[in-house]
């Protein structure tokens, strides 16, 4: 039983006390400024220097830059950015779902005494910084780097070829890369937590291997498997870094590319916004249903 | 069967590389040993690339693909280009050590706060305001970054683009991870020994400063370690907060450098930023495994470690 002392006032300020400054923080520097995107996207056009002007008021919000911008996305300019940054992620999503899983598995389930060290080494690429895992990649593939010196050493390949200008599968690859260690952790979590006993249930009622693991582990793992491809895409539908690193092309481009021009050029903010919010209705729901299964899981922990 | 038992003993036992590989090659594609060759293919290649970077900073000569000789060269060796000696690179390994210093001091006291605060609060508001510590930690960065800077150019004009801004954006993606390795220790920490605190006759408040505080110490130098080593690895809110050339971080500089022509200098650069990362994030999982021993919770601080990053 929690015996109060110090008075109900005190135990009544305290908590939300503590939790004020940083509440402020993201009041003032996270909500206010995802505000300033919807004022700067729907404001107006500075006559003279054709510069974004933001309207902080809704009631005099003006949606044609919106409309124009979606229009692009429908049927115009931007559709194909559109369609090949969703292909782009889909297949890298997938591929990486593919090399992860059997990953995750073996740590969680069947490395015995290697658990830990494995756990360690695919834990490593997390901390290391993702522009320098794209230019490690920007090493080997380059014409003279030794992924073409390996290729032509086998006699795969005649000549050396250019891999970093504007080929899809370097760029897609570059995205599997740089993503599958935050895909693989919540999946080894969510593999590790199955109890065991369940999987040794359905072997002992006569499942094969196999189908034990069709049948018990496949779709008790499946929120991991949601948790980890929300996650990953969450980061790619907004990545600009990893095309322009590795192909630099415009036929590779995504989205993020013509939001980060829009930003760093400093011309035609007002479309800027309208596709970053465009972006951001597109993914909302991802985020939304990452947010509460990280709320169940908390729950959960506090019991 | 019988010829089969009787067989075996004459054999003689096979011995080395063909013993171990022997049940591999009567059956290649058994669950465990295809998993096993698969894990540690997948590990090689997560982390062999970057070992490659690393070994060519250390060349002799300028290409980053036939090795020279070692050298530290790239270090400080070069008059003109090595990282030392050339003033770009030297600024922005000032200024990302300052941005991650200036956020590990702001960000984690504002963090603890709150996660004492959202961990004990049973208010009205108190489920919201969790709501809104979450939020930034799956809005994807370019989302934050965008918004970071329309703010700071048409709302608060009064902060410069440029390191202010740049301190202000890393804190306000830095708070919510620290909230949430605070919030690990104290749901494993629990109440009792709070409440045994105030049994005795403390209030809440030296309950929360002689008892609460004292325990979360360890995850309090995790939360320092782990907002330093976010803050030095970010790329897009210090690339879109960029004020001019001086405030140009490691992560910025690597990229707009590697689309120019590099030099081992740049894998110098990239492989001191590795190093100080990895220091940093090893220190932290090393006072979250001691703070479990003590406590003899279960998990490894690997595991930890892994639980807040997005």
């Amino acid at each position: 039983m929690t015996t109060e002392r110090g008075g109900p006032g005190e135990r009544r300020w305290l908590w939300p006390s503590l939790a004020g400054p940083g509440l402020v923080w993201l009041l003032v520097f996270f909500v206010t400024p995802v505000y300033a995107i919807l004022a700067v996207a729907m404001g107006r056009l500075d006559p003279i220097f054709g510069d974004a002007l933001p309207v902080w008021n809704p009631v005099q919000w003006d949606s044609s830059t919106f409309g124009s911008v979606f229009q692009d996305i429908l049927g115009g300019r931007l559709a194909e950015l559109f369609l090949r940054t969703i292909a782009y992620v889909v297949i890298a999503a997938t591929t990486t779902l593919l090399i992860g899983y059997p990953v995750a598995y073996y740590v969680s389930r069947r490395a015995g005494r290697w658990k830990g060290l494995l756990l360690l080494l695919i834990v490593a690429p997390f901390w290391i910084n993702y522009i320098m895992r794209m230019l490690a990649w920007r090493n080997l593939l380059d014409t003279d780097g030794l992924v073409n010196q390996a290729l032509m050493g086998l006699g795969l390949m005649g000549e050396a070829r250019n891999w970093l200008a504007g080929n899809p599968e370097t760029v897609i690859l570059g995205l599997v890369y740089g993503y599958i260690p935050f895909f693989v952790l919540p999946l080894y979590a969510a593999l590790d937590r199955i109890d065991k006993s369940v999987i040794e249930a359905a072997r002992d009622l006569g499942a094969s291997p196999f189908w034990a693991f069709v049948r018990v582990t496949l779709p008790l793992s499946k929120q991991g498997i949601l948790a980890g491809l929300v996650i990953i895409t969450l980061p790619m539908f907004g990545d600009y870094y990893t095309t322009n690193l590795l192909s630099g092309r415009a036929s590779t481009r995504m989205i993020g590319n013509e939001i980060e021009l829009f930003v760093t050029s400093g011309i035609g903010g007002a479309e800027g916004a309208a596709l970053t919010l465009v972006l951001m209705a597109f993914v909302a729901i991802l985020m939304l249903y990452y947010l509460l299964s990280v709320i169940r899981a908390q729950r959960e922990a506090a019991g | 069967m019988s010829t089969e038992t009787v067989a075996r003993p004459a054999a003689l036992p096979r011995t080395g590389l063909v013993a171990r590989f022997s049940p591999w090659a009567r059956n290649p594609w058994g669950k465990p040993r295809f998993l096993a060759a698969w894990t540690w293919i997948y590990i090689l290649w997560s982390i062999v690339p970057v070992v490659i970077a690393v070994v060519f900073s250390f060349n002799a000569g300028r290409s980053r693909s036939a090795w020279q000789g070692f050298s530290f060269r790239w270090y400080w060796g070069d008059p003109d280009l090595s990282v030392w000696h050339d003033p770009s690179l030297q600024s922005a390994m000032i200024q990302s050590l300052k941005l991650a210093a200036l956020t590990m001091l702001i960000a984690t006291p504002i963090g603890v706060a709150l996660a004492l605060g959202l961990a004990r609060w049973r208010g009205r508001a108190s489920r919201p305001a969790n709501f809104l510590m979450l939020l930034p930690l799956v809005t994807p960065e370019i989302i934050m970054g965008v918004s970071l800077f329309l703010v700071f150019v048409h709302l608060f004009r009064f902060v410069d683009l440029g390191t202010g801004a740049q301190t202000i954006g890393h804190v306000t993606f830095t708070i919510s991870f620290v909230v949430i390795v605070i919030r690990g220790r104290l749901f494993a920490i629990g109440r009792e020994y709070e409440e045994a605190a105030m049994d005795l006759g403390a209030s809440r408040i030296q309950a929360l400063r002689f008892v609460l505080l004292p325990l979360l110490r360890p995850a309090i130098f995790a939360g320092l370690m782990i907002a330093f080593a976010l803050s030095i690895d970010d790329f897009v809110i210090s690339q879109f907060l960029v004020g001019g050339a001086d405030s140009v971080t490691i992560p910025v500089r690597l990229y707009s450098a590697a689309r120019l022509g590099p030099t081992p200098a740049l894998n110098a650069l990239a492989s001191i930023l590795l190093f100080a990362t990895l220091l940093v994030v090893t220190i932290a999982g090393l006072a979250l495994r001691r703070a479990k021993r003590r406590e003899a919770t279960e998990g490894t601080a690997v595991e930890d470690l892994t639980r807040f990053e997005l």
